[in-house]
């Protein structure tokens, strides 16, 4: 049994998530996120809410804050670039909670190099928009590291986010 | 390729009429035009009024539609501002909320930045991309009866509902909304959720 198997960290985090009341689950569907967006999904508890981009991910996260819910957005690494304006002008402008789960591509080991250039501008993107980071590289770290990052966005009142490292969720193999 | 203006309707009495006896109607509006109409109409502490951000006003009133099912939600916001987020649409769709309208006040010009044509002038039609993006109740307004009706509908339909609101192009000028977007935050969670609000 793997680590990651033995850690079944996507379960870590859907408790986590359970446990800090989070309602709405918007995403974006990444592999990694895969058996993620299925538990939560599944929870009758959550309501799991497809996006055609990640951008509709921060106001309507912030609508639901707006109505006494919390939420979290799930992505890939790519869909920071989709979302930097709203995250500016709509969660700091009025300082909305915002809690963000992201997946990462275009580190070492990434075989598509199209991937790149947006995984390297990801953490230096949201941390020039303010949103508080953590990394993750092995399944032992995950749970405790979306349960602070959870509670500095929703007691703290700030933006955070989880990045999920390539280390810890494996490259895409492309293979014909 | 949009038809005569002569009869358009006024922006102004149009949202004005949109928020008539709004009982405990919650509003987000779009930036700009829609964020100075509503404004105008009275300013309320359930009115979340977009100051940037453009592109979200759905997003937004969809999250809250969500996190308040017994509550109505009105979105209104220009043409400009749904174009920018069409997949917003197909995302309400999914999601089906019964108490959520959209109102989109269409003079098919970008009018803060020098009227500059929308491709709502140039043969989009809002209306038919929300219904084919899954939302079967989505019509184009041009007459007050047919707004009056809207308005009636927006506290009473199973939603979601979407009007497109043909309205003139006159520049109906500013008339501006606390722009605090932390106090606009608060007092709207203040109002709507009471001691729970934090």
């Amino acid at each position: 049994m793997s680590e990651s198997e033995r850690f079944d960290w996507p379960t870590r985090i859907h408790q986590v998530l359970g446990r800090c009341g989070v309602r709405q689950v918007a995403y974006v569907p990444d592999t990694g996120h895969k058996r993620l967006i299925e538990l939560c999904s599944e929870d009758r508890g959550m309501r799991a809410i497809p996006l055609t981009t990640e951008e509709e991910g921060i106001g309507l996260l912030a609508g639901a804050w707006l109505g006494g819910e919390r939420g979290t957005l799930l992505m890939q690494s790519s869909g920071v670039g989709n979302c930097v304006n709203a995250i500016a002008s709509i969660t700091q402008a009025c300082r909305f909670p915002l809690f963000l789960l992201i997946t990462m591509r275009g580190e070492s080991g990434e075989s598509n190099p199209w991937q790149v250039p947006m995984g390297r501008a990801t953490a230096p993107v949201l941390e020039t928009l303010g949103v508080a980071l953590t990394t993750v590289d092995h399944p032992h770290e995950v749970e405790a590291a979306v349960a602070s990052m959870a509670a500095r966005s929703f007691e703290g009142g700030a933006a955070a986010g989880v990045l999920l490292s390539q280390r810890l969720i494996g490259t895409k193999v492309f293979r014909e | 390729m949009s038809g005569s203006r002569s009869n358009r309707l006024d922006r102004r009495a149009a949202v004005t009429e949109l928020v008539r006896d709004r009982g405990a109607l919650l509003v987000v509006s779009g930036l700009g035009g829609t964020t100075w109409d509503l404004a105008s109409a009275g300013d309320h502490d359930l009115n979340f009024y977009l100051w940037g951000g453009m592109g979200s006003a759905v997003p937004m009133g969809l999250g809250l539609a969500l996190a308040q099912p017994r509550r109505r939600v009105l979105v209104v916001t220009g043409d400009g501002e749904m174009l920018m987020g069409l997949g917003a649409l197909a995302t309400v769709a999914v999601q089906a909320p019964a108490n959520l309208a959209i109102a989109v006040i269409d003079n098919e010009r970008y009018g803060e930045t020098g009227d500059q044509l929308t491709h709502t002038a140039q043969g989009s039609d809002l209306a038919a991309i929300a219904r084919a993006a899954g939302i079967p109740d989505a019509v184009t307004l041009v007459d007050g009866a047919g707004l009056e009706a809207f308005r009636d509908k927006l506290h009473a339909a199973q939603g979601p509902i979407v009007a497109v609101v043909k309205v003139g192009q006159d520049n109906a000028g500013m008339v501006l909304p606390p722009r605090d977007g932390v106090h606009l935050r608060q007092r709207f969670r203040r109002c709507l959720l009471g001691d729970e609000a934090g």
